[in-house]
């Protein structure tokens, strides 16, 4: 008798809280969607119409802010900047890490825990705490206003989750290739690189879409370190687009659709790495 | 992660073996071998495994140490003094910065202003985003693409949120018709002009731009939990509920206690969309630690003392972290195996 009564509720219940998740999940969607989706409308409208009626499709459509701002020099210039300084941060971390994390995984040594949370501790230092002082770090470089001055403190600050995130992976690479590796007469140097780093394609893959991601939002250290406009990168150049026109909410509008676009086309791209990444660099660490 | 699919292994050993010379069996064949191939005895060879280590370590220490750890002691040292970051280091305070931070209200009120996004998030974000992830976490048609919308504000840049929840929230603008329109004119705000409420805003839309991130980390100790656990409890005639509160939740304790770390962390240091959005104003009512840091030390030239500010916050971090450590994420393994033998 049980059993006949569970049949029968069961479908229905199932069916509202179907519909309960459905209405949710839905909801939320939509609280992350409308906003991208006014900027990107927004910048087809005038700033006129955004004043005058908030909330509405464009009517008629303008294309005149995206036009300016694509045949203009600035945001490609800033997308350069943006592309170089990942790209650089992505060429200095991704060796050094793997390099570090190679050792720290495969070999024994004395001392090795202790430089692994010697690393680790970077974690707790975040950029923002040591601004002040890379600042003045970085003029006695000479590195203020040049691409190697966001780059490196960025590959630098990017070490610890690196390191965090491939070193179990290095030494899930099974002992016997290593060893037969040695018995062709293949040292260290081979065996990390004809091996060790084919074999960790997808976790570098991970790791470098991180850097990537970080480094392509990043704004408080290219704030202080870049001067001259014509280094800016893009979330510089949002900034300063929107307190330069901040009357014009359309051009604004505009501006920041097309600035989101990178990252959107990465995203949808690479958002298994992103996904899994995170996920196995918090819950390892 | 395995280390590749098994095909990438085999072409590997395939490649590692030169075809010409014959498999010879290893004395050491199939013991794990320790973890170093070099270095059996010969002197030259420890010494040759001791380059091979140093040289291996060298560009990743000498990166970190530059950059990392020298500004970090520097900005120790010059916490001690009355610096505005271009003339020489002489103006010797001693402790003089910290005691005025600690005694500035402006400061204190940047601390307090963070705990209450701490307390805010700990309360209401992490929830919320533990409840999508175990939405998310049943099979339904969709279920992928809400998975990618939700987690999209997390790959967008601070600024660029920042920017577009300004002309949203702007008096008159989208966010308060949107509301008119819904029949809620009424709980429309100055939402970034009001000292009273700025702070609350700023956490929705911090709520908007990171729970997806705290969500996909929920989701993925979800799917480490074996179905098997839960399908026991519902057999045993536990309730959804109590499935969840009982078996679900415990088991996913480790996952959720290293979201809350984050989250802690993340606040501590909120910057970016602070500074975006009101620059830590009205009258300093949305000031954060690192928006005070930054306003006190680079906009009115005070590098001595913003160094002090830093170093406080630092200690803060520490602190903290030292004692999540210690209190908290310690439990981890025992926490788990006991409330599995509960349930």
């Amino acid at each position: 008798m049980t059993a006949a009564v569970v049949t029968r509720r069961r479908p229905v219940r199932r069916k509202v809280s179907r519909g309960a998740a459905y209405a949710i999940g839905v909801g939320v969607a939509l609280v992350i969607v409308v906003p991208i989706v006014y900027a990107v409308l927004g910048g087809f409208r005038t700033t006129g119409q955004i004043s005058a009626r908030p909330v509405a499709l464009p009517d008629p459509w303008v294309f005149e802010n995206y036009r300016e701002i694509v045949t203009s020099g600035d945001f490609w210039r800033q997308v350069f900047n943006s592309v170089v300084i990942a790209a650089i941060t992505l060429a200095v971390v991704v060796p050094c890490a793997s390099m570090a994390a190679f050792v720290l995984a495969r070999y024994s040594f004395a001392g090795r825990e202790a430089v692994y949370i010697f690393f680790t501790l970077g974690l707790l230092f975040p950029l923002a705490v040591a601004i002040l002082p890379l600042f003045i770090s970085l003029r006695t470089f000479g590195l203020l206003d040049s691409w190697y001055g966001v780059a490196l403190p960025q590959a630098a600050f990017a070490l610890p989750t690196t390191i965090i995130v491939l070193r179990p992976f290095f030494r899930s690479i099974p002992a016997e290739l290593e060893e037969a590796a040695a018995i062709d007469g293949c040292g260290p140097f081979r065996f990390f690189w004809r091996i060790v780093l084919p074999l960790s394609r997808p976790v570098l893959a991970t790791v470098s879409v991180l850097a990537i991601v970080t480094s392509w939002n990043a704004f408080l250290l290219p704030l202080i370190v870049l001067n001259s406009p014509d280094l800016w990168t893009l979330p510089l150049g949002v900034q300063n687009f929107s307190t330069q026109y901040s009357s014009d909410t359309a051009r604004i509008l505009a501006f920041t659709s097309l600035s989101m676009v990178p990252a959107l086309v990465f995203y949808v791209i690479a958002e298994r790495q992103i996904v899994s990444g995170l996920a196995s660099g918090a819950v390892k660490g | 992660m395995p280390p590749g699919p098994d095909g990438t292994l085999a072409s590997v050993e395939r490649r590692a073996v030169p075809s010409g010379s014959p498999p010879t069996p290893h004395p050491d064949a199939g013991r794990p071998v320790a973890l170093s191939p070099v270095g059996r005895g010969r002197v030259g060879s420890v010494w040759r495994k001791r380059a091979t280590i140093a040289l291996f370590l060298l560009p990743a220490v000498a990166l970190y140490i530059l950059f990392v750890l020298v500004p970090i002691f520097q900005g120790a040292y010059y916490s001690v003094f009355d610096w505005n970051g271009l003339a020489p280091l002489t103006d010797f305070v001693g402790l003089d910065n910290y005691r005025e931070a600690l005694a500035d209200p402006d400061f204190l009120a940047s601390v307090r202003h963070v705990f209450v996004i701490v307390g805010l998030s700990l309360v209401l974000q992490l929830p919320f985003a533990l409840g999508l992830a175990v939405l998310l976490n049943r099979k339904f048609r969709g279920r992928a693409v809400l998975r990618l919308l939700f987690f999209l504000p997390y790959v967008l840049a601070e600024v660029i949120t920042a920017v577009v929840w300004k002309l949203i929230l702007q008096p008159g603008g989208m966010g308060d018709r949107t509301l008119e329109l819904l029949g809620l004119g009424a709980f429309s705000h100055l939402w970034l002009a009001d000292t009273g409420v700025v702070l609350y805003t700023m956490f929705l839309v911090i709520t908007w731009k990171y729970f997806g991130f705290h969500m996909i980390l929920y989701l993925a100790g979800l799917q480490q939990i074996p179905q098997e656990l839960q399908e026991a409890a519902a057999i045993d005639g536990a309730s959804k509920w109590k499935t969840f509160r009982h078996v679900t939740l415990p088991l996913l304790g480790p996952t959720i206690r290293i979201s809350v770390f984050l989250s802690i962390i993340g606040s501590l240091q909120l910057f970016d969309l602070v500074w975006v959005m009101t620059g830590g104003g009205p009258l300093d009512a949305s000031n954060t630690m690192a928006v005070y840091m930054f306003d006190r030390g680079f906009q009115r030239s005070r590098f001595g003392y913003g160094s002090a500010v830093a170093v406080l916050v630092f200690l803060l971090c520490f602190v903290f972290a030292l004692g999540y450590q210690r209190f908290v994420l310690r439990r981890d393994v025992r926490g788990a195996l006991t409330s599995m033998g509960a349930a």
